[in-house]
Order: C-alpha cells, then structure tokens, then sequence
C-alpha cells in the first residue's frame, strides 16, 4: 500500500494503481480521453498530465504512472495548468469547430474539458485537416474529421466486443480510424463505441440528428430485449423514447448493452396496437374497451382459461394475469411459449446461479446447446474476460458459431452431455472453479437437463462458495414467470391438451397458434405481430418503457424499471386491462391500483419484493438423465429479431438484412 | 487526405491477386523467418513477411512490388493474426507500397540536410525525366516518391531506388544513374562524388588527423 501526496493530502492506495487513480481516490478529477477503466491503457491522449515528484521535471501522463512510495503528486500547480492547456490547444488543431451540426453536443468530453481547462481561445490559423468518412456499419455514423485519436473504440473492438474490425491506419498527421476496408464492424456490441467516443467522430446512426441531450427526459429501466437484465436509462423527449442508453451496473452489465438494447426503440413507436380489435366474420374490426370485454365475456368460458406469457411479459403483467385466471377458475398458466417443457419444480436447477459477474472468474467452461453472443451478449462478455484475461478454458457442445474466444467443439449430439470425453471431464474436475452454462436449444432435448445436473454433481462444480451450474435464458420474462408459476409440467403442450376455451397472450407471438384451433385468443399486447394476427380480441397494451414494472433476470435478480412515457391512444397498462377486464367478467382481483397490484404480488412471492438476487437455495429434482443422441437446435435464428419490438424496428431489421444475411448497404464512395 | 494512397479497385485486386501463395522459395525463407520467434508469438514476423509478399509480388509483375489486400490477407492467415492488425502494419511503414509502383522506385530524399546540399536539383532531374511525384511514368520504369530522412546525411543528397542509395548526387549525375537505368544498366551504387569512397571527408580527414596513422594520445593537449 503505497503512501502518496496528492495536492497536499496523503492518502494510502491500493499497490499497483496508477497515479490517475490516486488522484480520483483523492477526489480530484483528472481530464482524460484516452483513459478508461474498462480498457487497457493507452496513455496516448496525454490530457492527464499532472506533476509528480520524484520523477523528470516535466509533467507525466497520470493514467500510465504506477504509483510509488512518497510519490508527491500535483493536480493544480502551474506546469500542470500549462500543460493541459497546451495539450488541449494540440487537440483542438485539427478538431473542427463544427458543435452546432454535431450530435455530441451536450455530452461532449473535448466540449467540456476544453471548457474547464482549455485556454479559451485559439492561436491556430493554419488549414485543418480533413479525414473522409469511413462506413461502420448500420448502427456507427462517423465524421472522422472530429476524431482525437485516443483509440478507445479500437481497444473495446479487441478486447470487449472480441472482433477485431477496428484499427487505426496510416501514421502521423495522416492516422485514420477505420474498420476493416469500411466494413460494418460484425459485433452486436457496435454501439458501445458511440458512448466510448469522447468527441462526436463516431455518432448513432439511427439516433442522428434526433435531440439533444438537454431535451431529454432521463428515466431508470431495466432493459427487457434478453434475460441479462441490461440497466438502462431510457431518454424521451414528449411522448417518444428516442433512445436508450446503459447504465452502470458491475453485477450485471458493467456499462455496455448490446445493439438490440439500445436500437429497438424505432420499433416502439411503429405497428402498435392503440386501440381494441375484435374479430368480426373472420377479420379482426377496430371496436371499444367495453366491446371488447363484451366479446371475452360472451365466451363463457368458465373456468376454462389458460394464460400464455411472452417474452417481454413483466412480473406485475402476469402477476395480474394469473390472478385473473385464478379468480375465474382456471390455473392453465405457461410463459415457455415455443414449446420448451424442462422441469421447473426448482428455481435453482434452471437459473445462471453462478451469477452474471462472478462468471468472468471461471477457470473452465462448459457450454451446452447455447451461442452465448446471441442468446445473452453480456454474459458473452464476461466469457470472454475469463478466458481474454485470465486464460480460462472453454468446451463446447452445441452447434457451432463465433462467439469471439476460442471454443474446443465437441460436436452437437446432445448425448454428448453424459457421456463427455476423457480431457473435458478431467479438465473439469480439476478445475478451481469450474462452469457450465446450459442454454435453451439444450434444455429442449429430453435428458440434458437431468444429465447436466448428474454431470455438475459428477465434475464437483457445486462446492463452497460457488455454484456452477447454468442455465442461460434468452426470454427476459423467464425468471418472474417461474417464480409466479408460470410453468406446467409439459410446458406448452399442457394448455394444448386442456383445450382451454379462452387464452390470454401476454404479449406472446412465437406460439403455435394453430395447435389451440377451439380457443378464442385474447391477445394482450402492444405490437401488431405474429400473436395479434391470431387473435380474436387484442387488448392493446403497455410496452416497456411504458410502466413501470418489475423483472428478474436470468441469475434471478429482481430489479425494477419505471415508467419513461405514456402507452400511445388507447393502449393501457396491463394490469389495468385486467383489472377492468376482472370486472366485466364478474370477478375480483384484490387490487385497485398498481401499487396494490404490486404489493399483492410481493404478498404472494415476496422474493418479488426485495431487489436484488433470489434465493433459490439449491436443490436437485429427480430427472431422467439420459439425453437423447440428436442435434441440439439453436433457438435463436436471427439475433435482431427476436421479438415484437426488433421486428417492428427499421434499425433491427437493417441490422439483420446486413449483419446476419450479408445485404450490402455501404454507402458508395464520395 | 490528398497524400494518403489511395487503395486500387478491391474487386480487381481481389481477382488478380485472390490467389497469392508463397512460391517454394519464399515459403521456405517465411518458414525461417516465423522459426524466429517464440511458438506463439508468431505474429512478430509480420514485417518481414510483409516485405517477402511485397518481393514476390514484385518478381512477378517486373516491378519493384507492391502489397494488395489480398496479399496483406494472406500474410495475416499465415501468421493467425485478424487482417487489420496486419492492414495497419502495411499502412503505416512507408516502404510498404499500397499501390503498385514501376521497375524502378525512386525515393528522393527532402529533408533538410538533403534539401540544403540541393536535393531540388535531384528532384529536377526525375521531373526532367518525365516522373510525378507520386506517380509512375506510363513506360511503367520510374515511381517518384519524395521521402523523409534516410539517414544518409554525410552524403547528402541521396536516393534510394530500389534497394541501392546513390549519395552525392546532383543533377547530372541523377540523370545519368536514370539513363543507366533506362537503358537497363546497373549504375554504380554508393556515393557518385569520385573522391569519396564512402562517408569519408572529402580530400582527407579533418578531424583527429594524428589518429590516421598510429594511436594518438589527445588527453594532453585538452
């Protein structure tokens, strides 16, 4: 623990930070742009300068300095003064004065760092230069002209997002950032570079020329496009959410999301359900709430009533969906909407219990049935820290893909589960802390959910303080739904066999439809697709970013998300729907309020109540553990359109055209 | 960025060079130059290997070589490296030609040394000659660049061409090394001055004149 003094205040820091670090523990900000705590260190920028004694007379780059015993270090002394004016002065040489037209504006770092310790005014009237634009893909707008050259993008492109697309070519005055030939960069983490940029050279596409930061209205949420539980802020400017933005969390998503995360939001406003349908002589007819009710009603189903959730169902939704459904009777309730029928009699046994950030200190990785980039990008992250930074192993069984660390691939036979090969099953049991993630494509195999159990007791992946035993969910309803219930013995087929009368689709669209030909189908929902098209009722609903609502997310942590805008038209919050839908049929929920409707879920699973990891404790059913010998199917064909919202968003759909099916869009050549 | 390369058609350069391999020689020669370095840290020979692809190409376009994308990508396969990596060495040394140069690449030094011993007469002489900078002659013999520093300023002015510097140079004898050229000759290489041998004064030493025959002992006259 070395001991420094840092503009006068000694303070004690943890042995091997760097000066920069020791000057922020003392609470003073140093300016920087190339530095970032997530990637490795540059030192090429040279804002952090700051005077530190015993050393060169002159001032040192703090982000690169390791911290010594009795260093005395200077943040306000004249040199330094000095010295990041003129380092600013350098910068702004060749940087446009182009702010009024830029989309940085507002959440600049050279706008405000050349505010705060820039000299004001500038001494440079030589000619500046010019970079051409480079193309980066549908979600990156560059204007290169504005770029520092700190190479921040460069360094997330290698080390986090693991694609190395991105690099800077050419030298000296003539250094250009660039991907590969301007090509779109292939990563599902390309927009994270936009909130790595310190100035506006690389700038969302999709958001271009939208708002300005100062516009918008900031609200918390919990990102529900995957099962990672992503914190985000939502912007929304009037009744529009314009963007959505990650925010800090190291448990969960350190301070990235994915593409999906941040550029569905065009999918809100687009093919939305505002106003009731009811379908009249085979097609569906705009009608009123209380039309609509009518036609529930006249149903008569009794207590013949199932409900389906999707995967964008929150907890409160089917909270309130459920207590419908029981209230009437009924007690058909199932949120695996593809058909997936795994055992859920414990929690633990299909939850990612070795927790989203714990993983990244696993030694050795099984990965059974699951494109960990697709079905859960973050965890992919956190995969690939262990094994980019800690030299981790990874095996895996499934079909194989990309996932941007070296995989050994045994094969795809789902039998391979039980029966792994001699180096894999060693390698395991010799592992500190070994690993296995489980997907859906695996669980839907009958036997591998029981084999991997056998196979975490067999290689010891459970012991004192570490569970590695995984399941990874895509669907980031899956968690609340078996918390509340939702899951049946056969799954799906379940509510099929039952022959429920009536069906409520909480926002369910990847169930096969045809397979309830007698059931008349109410679909709670808030966009215009596959589920509506099979509905006899739509109820129009809520998305996301309007409510507020409570999720849990594939390691089982609940965590809530507030309410950024208003439902467009006639579009209700779903709880009220069924509120007032418990009314026309004659029934009562217990809750008059979404704060009552909350509490009563609280009441009824009070893990609901408390942010934060569930405890599920850990207990092992008693399953068949003999996998069938066949291929496991990867669940997710298109990674951008997933659900209801990508497939409405002209951004997801580009993304997919080009980064999944090869179109080119590269703008041509000026 | 009017000075940077710019990069010929990918979908020609694709079709003329997509299928580059070492020849046996040069695959031989890149086998002993990855041996070099430690087992996985093979990506260390990528400037060398850059340089190898660059002299292939060049052996079989007559040319003095040249590095298209496919070739860069080929020498990044080789080495298990991601193409861009590779793509910003080639970028940024200068003697790596992104663009295809003649026979003869003439790399006439301006930097100031250079400039004050009459580098411009030198550069008269290629322009005499009907070379660009920048640019090859339509015979396809001469690319005419202008350098920084070759680290030849005892000799100044100098040019590199091809792989040989010619020092001591003006206009004349600038000339008479590109008709040599032309003409398909070898011109003598080194200092073109016939006093000098190498980078030795002019007419005799200057400097230290006791110490051209025997020891000499300085440290009493200091």
């Amino acid at each position: 623990m070395p001991k420094v003094t840092v503009d006068g205040v000694e303070l004690d820091v943890p042995q091997g930070a760097t000066v920069l670090q020791a000057c922020e523990m003392a609470g003073k900000e140093i300016p920087r742009f190339c530095y970032h705590e997530r990637l490795s260190i540059a030192g090429n920028c040279r804002m952090c300068l700051v005077e530190v004694a015993p050393g060169p007379p002159k001032p040192q780059a703090s982000c690169a300095l390791p911290t010594a015993e009795g260093q005395v270090i200077k943040t306000d002394s004249p040199m330094v003064k000095k010295a990041r004016e003129g380092v600013m002065e350098f910068l702004l040489i060749n940087h446009p004065l182009d702010c009024p037209i830029c989309d940085q504006g507002g959440e600049c770092d050279l706008q405000d760092q050349s505010v705060a310790y820039g000299r004001g005014a500038t001494r440079y009237d030589e000619n500046k230069r010019a970079v051409t634009e480079k193309y980066m893909g549908p979600i990156v707008k560059t204007v290169m002209t504005r770029c520092i050259q700190c190479t921040r993008c460069v360094r997330f492109a290698e080390e986090v997002a693991g694609v190395e697309d991105v690099g800077a070519i050419y030298r000296g005055e003539n250094m250009q950032i660039t991907s590969y030939l301007e090509r779109a960069v292939g990563s599902e983490l390309s927009g994270n570079i936009v909130d790595l940029c310190p100035v506006g050279a690389l700038t969302s596409k999709p958001y271009a020329f939208e708002a300005r930061p100062w516009e918008l209205t900031k609200t918390l949420g919990i990102d529900m496009m995957d099962a990672v539980g992503t914190n985000v802020r939502i912007d929304a400017r009037g009744r529009q959410v314009l963007r959505v933005l990650p925010r800090v969390n190291d448990d969960v998503n350190e301070e990235w999301a994915n593409d999906k995360t941040r550029h569905h939001v065009d999918g809100l406003t687009r093919r939305r359900l505002d106003q009731p349908y009811v379908r009249v002589n085979g097609a569906l007819q705009p009608a009123s709430w209380a039309e609509a009710f009518a036609a529930i009603k006249a149903v008569n189903a009794g207590s013949s009533v199932a409900a389906i959730a999707g995967d964008l169902a929150d907890c409160e939704t089917m909270f309130a969906a459920k207590t419908l459904v029981n209230a009437l009777g009924g007690s058909l309730l199932e949120g695996r909407q593809t058909g997936l029928d795994y055992d859920v009699t414990s929690l633990s046994a299909v939850n990612f219990n070795t927790g989203i950030a714990e993983a990244e200190n696993a030694d050795v990785i099984l990965l059974v049935g699951t494109n960990l980039r697709w079905e859960a990008p973050l965890i992919n992250t956190r995969v690939r820290k262990a094994v980019w930074k800690k030299g981790a192993k990874v095996f895996a069984i499934g079909p194989e893909a990309d996932l941007t660390y070296k995989a050994d691939w045994l094969g795809d036979d789902a039998s391979l589960v039980s029966k792994l090969p001699a180096h894999v099953t060693d390698a395991l049991k010799g592992a500190e802390r070994p690993m296995l993630v489980f997907g859906g494509g695996a669980l839907s195999v009958p036997g591998v959910h029981g084999a991997g159990l056998a196979l975490a007791k067999s290689v010891n992946a459970i012991k004192d303080g570490w569970n590695g035993y995984n399941v990874v969910h895509f669907s980031a309803a899956r968690m609340g739904s078996l918390m509340l219930g939702y899951g049946l013995p056969g799954g799906i087929k379940d509510v099929v066999v039952a022959k429920p009368k009536l069906a409520f689709f909480l926002g369910a669209d990847e169930v096969d439809f045809a397979a309830l030909p007698d059931t008349f189908k109410v679909y709670v929902g808030h966009h215009g697709d596959k589920g509506a098209h099979a509905a006899d009722v739509i109820l129009p609903a809520a998305a996301w970013t309007e409510k507020d609502f409570t999720t849990v997310n594939t390691e089982g942590r609940v965590q809530r998300s507030e309410k950024a805008v208003f439902a467009p038209g006639d579009a209700r919050e779903d709880w009220s729907i069924f509120r007032a839908l418990a009314d026309a049929l004659g029934v009562t929920l217990g809750f008059d309020s979404f704060d009552a409707c909350r509490a009563a879920m609280i009441a009824a699973v009070p893990a609901l109540g408390v942010e934060g990891i569930a405890d599920y404790g850990w207990t092992v059913p008693k399953l068949p553990a003999k996998p069938e010998a066949r291929a496991i199917p990867s669940p997710i064909k298109d990674f951008y359109l997933t659900n209801a919202i990508c497939r409405a968003s002209p951004t997801m759909q580009r993304c997919s055209q080009e980064l999944i099916h090869g179109a080119d869009f590269a703008e041509a050549a000026e | 960025m009017a000075d940077a390369p710019q990069i010929p058609d990918e979908a020609e350069t694709r079709a003329r060079w997509g299928a580059f391999a070492w020849t046996a020689e040069n695959a031989e020669k890149a086998k002993a130059v990855i041996a070099r370095y430690p087992a996985g840290r093979q990506r260390s020979a990528v400037m060398p290997l850059l340089d190898l692809a660059q002299r292939q190409v060049g052996a079989e376009t007559q040319t003095q070589g040249w590095l298209p994308v496919p070739v860069i990508e080929y020498v990044a396969a080789a080495l298990d490296m991601p193409f861009i990596r590779a793509y910003e060495v080639a970028t940024f040394y200068t003697m790596y030609n992104l663009v295809p140069v003649g026979r003869y690449h003439v790399q006439v030094c301006g930097t100031t040394p250079c400039l004050l011993r009459g580098s411009d007469d030198v550069m008269a002489a290629c322009k005499n000659r009907g070379m660009v900078k920048g640019k090859t002659t339509p015979d396809g013999l001469f690319t005419l660049t202008e350098v920084e520093c070759m680290g030849t300023c005892t000799n100044a002015p100098m040019v590199q061409i091809n792989d040989d510097n010619y020092e001591d140079l003006d206009f004349d004898s600038m000339s008479s090394i590109l008709d040599a050229l032309a003409a398909g000759k070898q011109p003598k290489t080194g200092p073109q001055n016939p006093k000098r041998h190498t980078s030795e004064p002019e007419g005799g030493p200057t400097t230290l004149k006791e110490m051209v025959s025997s020891n000499h002992d300085y440290r009493k006259e200091w």
